[in-house]
């Protein structure tokens, strides 16, 4: 069935930003007609292979080749015209356009010099019944569920004669009923002869609609295989860059460092639920413990702990804390209840550049540091000594900005943001992503530190030697689910890839 | 349902200057006599010209401030070249308009400045230029020459302004509607960087519409002048602030991408009776309602607006 001549061949493709290298002679090769899975962790270059396919990237060396021809494409338009369309993670449409607008905006059909809408909304409905979707095509596309806004994208494309169709985790915002029928458009799509390259972490997704997977990680395609022809195992392994039969072999591991978890369980949240992304996450935190959260991209573990820190409300599950239900309408009464929340981003959602070490790592106590409104100065500053001093803050003095600490330091200060509160429960979320190697062992003995005084962590980390090693306990996150609780005694890198992949843990592990 | 609701939008304005209009026909003799009518619609017909261009600027997103001194300067100069004949002076004012416009959308597309920073500067370069050349006066119109046909003048015995601004809206009406430009109006402002995805001119589209709202604000500028009988460098103060309540009045949603040209000429016929019916409330001497009534009113009205638009908005981000 397939065909010898690619439609579309990159090689040796190699792009830096300011130094850092993003991919390091990656390569991809689509063939006419064949649904193409593209795969890898968060940094793995995925996105800036297909940025530069679709010319909103320049690329630094390489060569790519369409349809037998060599081509660079210099933006997203001249991509287009040349026979590539994308739809993008956010549905990168107008909402309040209509459908019909939304398929034809940069391609009207005219008459007399002028718009011809009985013809394009013609054509629009026609489009989309191929696809099995009847709408009016008159309504803005705001109206719509996102599964219809993507089959609305997906007609854009076929109108554009796009011969191959990117979609970037075009699964990622739709329910399962949804997901079907994107599935049976994408079938029919290879059918009429297109061919897509389906970005997704969702395994069984890949194994549902995809002929061929290409893996890539740090920059570079490190497998390309049939689908038919690679395990499920063996994927997550070549994603986390793991060799199976070495992990196997080794089978269980021992960690240092023992956990002194008490029997006191801090937090319950089981069965939550929330939109399409969480489906059924249960987990538990004890004194004391650090919990590990695992799974892929786009398994739910931020969203996850969002829910526990009240950031964003469960559709379903219930939440208990020290022992009693407990429904957090807001951060604030979390933290009030003594959680604390270091988020992903840290550049983002955590510190605020252009102030202080003192003042960023008092940010959150002020009101309990404030009388009648003054803030009393000196308990703040000797607060801020306290936690410079015990954490190892490396700073030139707590009026440094923080922008101009390392990433190491400057997530120090977030914790010690979150430690001046003392706090029962800490949920980190990526607590090492970004930091340099050394700064990184610092962290994390930190964290053991913290939960050998008795505080709770949960632990979100794509680390695999994160999790394994730093965990007391490691929940494994599938697609939403919670697949897997691992005692210490059952964690090892097979069990946690095994559940990532398949939904199941090994010998010992509980299976959710 | 969405599109009733949109409907309803623009119609509501329309509505409600159908209202104001039978209050006043009811309560004012004279009101909808033809001097009144005629009067009224002469002087509206340059905020009209103002409120189009800044209309479709709206669209996009953006903003322009600049409209204003835009206006005074350009008066200026068709003043000045008003001796020489209509059309000299009515190109030179739209011209003079045009590079304010132009400039300001070098400043936007090219250097990537905000609009309203952007606008801003042109604003004051274009006030500050009108007032050098103008030496701080007013600068008298030839009479002679036939200039101030173009803004005191009759055809069939409706004001040449109104029929400039009816003719404006059309052209601009189609253009929304009809050219592609247009919706790609409707789609930079409904989202940019969707549109640059969806390979859309998102840059030209920018420069156009602040081109365009220049010379809009030049033609006004040479109304101004026309009608006025001078250029006049200290007009135009909050003409901006007022196009831009005619147009979000009319409907237009602030953030852009959704818009209407017909909805936008109701606000500005609705935000000017205003002003109109409190000169008559006046003139009936019962109770001397002071000019700062109708600015309250004119806030009361784009309040109400905004508020309906932010509500719309939110619904739009809970579906997407």
């Amino acid at each position: 069935m397939i065909e010898h001549v690619p439609l579309l061949a990159m090689e040796g493709i190699d792009k830096q930003f300011s130094g850092v290298p993003a991919l390091v002679g990656a390569s991809l090769s689509i063939d006419p007609g064949e649904v193409h899975a593209l795969v890898g962790q968060n940094g793995a270059g995925k996105s800036t292979l297909i940025k530069i396919l679709t010319g909103a990237y320049r690329k630094d060396a390489g060569m790519i080749s369409f349809t037998g021809k060599s081509v660079e494409f210099t933006s997203p338009e001249a991509a287009q015209r040349g026979g590539i369309s994308t739809i993008y993670q956010e549905i990168n449409l107008i909402p309040f356009r209509s459908v019909t607008e939304n398929i034809f905006l940069g391609r009207a059909l005219k008459r007399y010099g002028l718009l011809n809408w009985s013809k394009m909304n013609e054509e629009a409905e026609a489009l989309l019944r191929r696809f099995d979707v009847k709408i009016d095509v008159r309504q803005p596309l705001f109206a719509y569920n996102t599964a219809i806004q993507q089959m609305v994208s997906i007609a854009r494309a076929v109108s554009f004669q796009a011969k191959l169709v990117i979609m970037d985790e075009p699964t990622s915002s739709l329910a399962d009923h949804e997901v079907e029928v994107l599935n049976g458009v994408i079938r029919q799509l290879r059918g009429d002869g297109f061919s897509v390259v389906f970005v997704s972490h969702k395994l069984d997704e890949l194994y549902a609609v995809c002929d061929r997977v290409t893996v890539m990680r740090d920059g570079r395609s490190v497998a390309t295989a049939r689908m038919a022809d690679i395990s499920k195992l063996e994927l997550v392994a070549t994603m986390l860059g793991r060799d199976l039969q070495t992990v196997k072999r080794e089978g269980q591991t021992a960690f240092h460092g023992a956990g002194h978890a008490s029997d006191r369980t801090l937090i319950v949240a089981e069965g939550l639920r929330v939109g399409t992304r969480v489906k059924d996450a249960s987990l538990s935190v004890r004194a004391g413990e650090i919990a590990g959260l695992a799974g892929l991209l786009g398994s739910g573990r931020t969203e996850v702990a969002r829910l526990i820190f009240g950031a964003d409300q469960p559709d379903a599950g219930t939440i208990t804390f020290d022992g009693k239900p407990v429904a957090f309408r807001q951060p604030i009464d979390a933290i009030a209840m003594g959680v604390g929340f270091c988020s992903e981003d840290r550049k983002v959602e955590g510190i605020v550049p252009d102030m202080s070490v003192r003042e960023n790592l008092t940010l959150a106590i002020l009101p309990r540091l404030a009388r009648s409104g003054i803030i009393d100065e000196a308990r703040q500053s000797e607060i801020v000594d306290d936690f410079v001093a015990k954490l190892g803050i490396k700073t030139t003095g707590p009026e440094q900005k923080i922008r101009e600490l390392s990433g190491g330091n400057q997530q120090k200060v977030l914790l010690a943001r979150w430690l001046c509160m003392n706090p029962k429960l800490l949920i980190l979320d990526e607590p090492t992503r970004g930091i340099d190697v050394g700064g990184k062992a610092d962290i994390q003995a930190l964290i053991r530190a913290l939960a050998d005084s008795g505080l709770g962590v949960l632990m979100i980390s794509s680390e695999l030697e994160e999790v394994i090693e730093g965990s007391d306990r490691v929940f494994v996150l599938r697609d939403g689910r919670t697949v897997a609780e691992l005692p210490r005694s059952a964690v090892s890198e097979l069990a946690v890839m095994t559940a990532m992949a398949q939904g199941e843990a090994t010998a010992d592990g509980r299976v959710g | 349902m969405n599109f009733a609701m949109q409907l309803l939008r623009s119609q509501g304005v329309l509505v409600v200057l159908l209202l104001l209009i039978l209050f006043g026909a009811l309560r004012y003799d004279h009101f909808l006599g033809q001097f009144n009518i005629l009067s009224f619609l002469r002087y509206n017909a340059m905020f009209a010209l103002i409120a189009l261009g800044m209309c479709f600027v709206i669209m996009t997103g953006g903003i322009d401030l600049s409209v204003g001194s835009t206006a005074a300067m350009s008066s200026v100069i068709a003043a000045y070249v008003s001796p020489y004949g209509l059309l000299p002076g009515l190109v030179a004012g739209a011209a003079a308009g045009l590079a304010v416009g132009v400039l300001n959308a070098i400043l936007i597309t090219r250097l990537n400045i905000l609009p309203f920073i952007a606008t801003l500067a042109g604003m004051l370069a274009a006030s500050g230029t009108g007032l050098l050349l103008a030496h701080n006066e007013s600068i008298g119109v030839s009479y002679d020459s036939g200039f101030t046909d173009i803004g005191q003048g009759d055809v069939l015995g409706f004001p040449i302004p109104a029929w400039l601004a009816i003719l404006a809206y059309l052209l601009g009406s189609l253009a929304l509607n009809y050219l592609p430009f247009g919706r790609n109006v409707l789609a930079v402002g409904g989202g940019e960087d969707a549109a640059r995805l969806m390979g859309l001119p998102v840059d030209r589209v920018k420069f156009t519409v602040y081109a365009l709202s220049g010379l809009m604000a030049g033609l006004a500028g040479v109304q101004l002048a026309a009608q006025f009988g001078a250029g006049q460098p200290t007009e135009g103060v909050g003409w901006e602030l007022f196009s831009i309540a005619s147009v979000v009045v009319g409907g237009t949603l602030l953030t852009g991408g959704v818009g209407s040209v017909g909805a936008t000429l109701s606000g500005v016929l609705l935000l000017g009776l205003v002003f109109n019916i409190l000169n008559f409330e006046n003139g009936m001497g019962l109770v001397s309602l002071r000019a700062h009534w109708q600015s309250i009113l004119r806030g009361a009205f784009l309040l109400i607006v905004v508020i309906i638009q932010s509500r719309l908005a939110l619904r739009v981000r809970r579906n997407a």
